[in-house]
């Protein structure tokens, strides 16, 4: 193996051992909060709004909330290591060795995209205490899963990259984070919508990550999934490139 | 082949500051080089570049013949560092820290955690190998940078102020394993504010002041270059004043203190001598600070640069 490879391996082992190491951060608040949305949107109200797209409403937002904690997980994780790294100056030891840029994101990808599906589970598992959960094409969605996942994954690196305080790792997944994956049709179908905002939310990316996964687990989508698998596969080669560009770059890290 | 080669290296900051003003020095295969130098005179600039944690403005930049703009994985294969400041990952164990460095050096897990084992024993560590870097006391987390640079065995090693805040004992210990390191062949570039440190180890120097380098020789023509050196003599009376020893600057100290300024060109003997003559017995003597220190602060122009603790 060349010492690149090494050098990847050393620091995708370190980023997915600490998922797991500290697990109680990691995959237990996703699953009580999952929990919390399936009782409370899905059971006390999702028994008055019936069904949706022809599906029982807790079957219908099971998919966009699985997507939805994939999302926020795989961000918060990246984001919160890579910044802690450059925050107590750890980043130093990938930085002065030659392992090269591209190594530095694949490595921290591996750590956000192990974090997704552990949590991908996790959801699943608790979405079964609720619903039934047929998974139509589950290759599929493992797909849809991991390149959301990694999609998240290198957002938050580069939001990690750019950040010089804490304050600035809250900011996106508060105010662009929260909002789109909210809008993003974890909760209801864009049909329902006037036609004004529904060509509004067809800019919204997260649409396509939601309704891929839909589709992978009902087969049925407002988007058409090859339309979705295209938007997640640009959107992951443009911020892989980005995220390897301002590290070769060394903006944010060097000084 | 040179272990390290500097051409015009200049940097400026985004803030307008010239931390380095088109310095060049080499650094042979097998020194103990000391770069001194007063607060913000730029020695952690010139090993930040070196390390590539700071990107130079111009100049060049060799590490055993591999240039840092063409060939910087070459160049860093052969660097470790010890920074000024604590970067370790206070939430990791020690162990996990050496493995993880190595890792990033491209070796192989098997022997990463074999040389991890070893640099920990080295440094008086292996007990604590499964501590988080944060429960190690100041001195420890030290000691932890200091194996964690050896892991990958770089032929270059850089110490930037590596016994800052360490107790007696670890300083001593750490001078012991840095002279068998040296002269076991790796080049060691050192910089610190304990010139005693420099002086005692260092075999070259050289001091670099508002970013410009303005000495660089042996140690031992730095040193004779000191025009003067300051002793304080302990003498069994009480004296209300100091004795006007002639040809010679002499203040009271103490009571019991004098302090003595001797120029190069002049000898101790006539002090005690004229000592004698006045009937004032010396108990013992030494240095007011080391002869580094004094020539450093001589070069620098400025006493309030004085380095020592």
């Amino acid at each position: 193996m060349s010492p690149q490879m090494i050098s990847m391996f050393a620091l995708m082992r370190k980023e997915t051992s600490r998922v797991l190491r500290i697990w109680v951060q990691t995959l237990i608040p996703p699953g009580i909060t999952m929990s919390l949305y399936f009782i409370i949107f899905g059971t006390l109200i999702g028994k008055r709004i019936g069904e949706m797209d022809g599906y029982p409403y807790m079957e219908y937002i099971a998919p966009g909330l699985i997507m939805m904690s994939v999302i926020t997980n795989s961000y918060g994780n990246v984001v919160g290591s890579f910044f802690n790294a450059k925050i107590q100056r750890h980043i130093e030891e990938m930085l002065v060795s030659p392992m090269d840029e591209t190594s530095i994101v694949i490595g921290y990808l591996a750590g956000g995209i192990i974090r997704g599906l552990f949590v991908a589970t996790v959801v699943s598992f608790i979405a079964l205490f609720f619903t039934e959960l047929n998974i139509k094409y589950p290759l599929l969605a493992l797909l849809v899963i991991i390149m959301t996942a990694s999609v998240f994954s290198l957002a938050g690196l580069i939001n990690a990259i750019f950040a010089k305080k804490f304050d600035d790792i809250a900011v996106i997944p508060s105010f662009v984070l929260a909002p789109l994956t909210y809008l993003g049709g974890v909760f209801y179908t864009v049909s329902l919508l006037p036609e004004f905002w529904q060509t509004v939310s067809r800019l919204n990316p997260i649409l396509y990550m939601v309704n891929s996964m839909r589709y992978s687990v009902l087969g049925t989508s407002d988007i058409e999934i090859v339309d979705g698998l295209l938007m997640i596969g640009g959107f992951f080669i443009l911020l892989l490139s980005v995220a390897v560009y301002l590290l070769k770059k060394g903006i944010g890290i060097r000084d | 082949m040179k272990a390290l080669s500097i051409q015009d290296l200049s940097k400026q900051y985004k803030s307008g500051v010239q931390a380095l003003n088109s310095i060049n020095f080499e650094v042979n295969q097998g020194d103990f080089f000391a770069l001194l130098g007063p607060n913000g005179a730029g020695k952690t600039t010139a090993i930040g570049i070196l390390t590539s944690l700071v990107n130079k403005t111009s100049g060049s930049v060799k590490v055993f013949g591999h240039d840092i703009d063409t060939a910087l994985s070459l160049a860093k294969a052969c660097l470790g560092v010890v920074p000024q400041e604590v970067n370790l990952n206070l939430f990791d164990k020690c162990i996990n820290t050496l493995v993880n460095q190595a890792g990033f050096y491209g070796i192989p897990r098997d022997e990463a955690k074999k040389r991890a084992k070893y640099y920990l024993e080295q440094m008086g560590l292996w007990e604590k190998r499964n501590s988080n870097a944060r429960d190690l006391s100041g001195g420890m987390k030290r000691r932890l940078m200091v194996a964690r640079s050896l892991v990958n065995q770089p032929k270059l090693l850089l110490l930037d102020e590596p016994t800052a805040g360490v107790d007696i004992e670890t300083r001593r210990m750490m001078w012991r394993f840095l002279r068998e390191l040296n002269q076991q062949g790796t080049t060691i570039i050192l910089t610190t504010h304990y010139l005693e440190e420099a002086e005692q180890l260092c075999d070259r120097v050289a001091i670099i002041d508002e970013g410009e380098i303005i000495e660089n020789d042996s140690m031992l023509n730095v040193l004779k270059k000191l025009k003067k050196e300051v002793f304080i003599l302990n003498v069994s009376q009480s004296l209300t004043e100091a004795p006007i020893i002639e040809g010679y600057e002499t203040s009271l100290k103490s009571p019991q203190e004098i302090e003595v300024s001797i120029l190069q060109s002049q000898g101790i003997n006539e002090v005690f001598a004229q000592l004698d003559t006045l009937a004032i017995s010396v108990i013992s003597m030494r240095n007011k600070t080391g002869r580094l220190e004094e020539l450093f602060i001589d070069l620098t122009n400025n006493p309030s640069k004085e380095t020592t603790e």
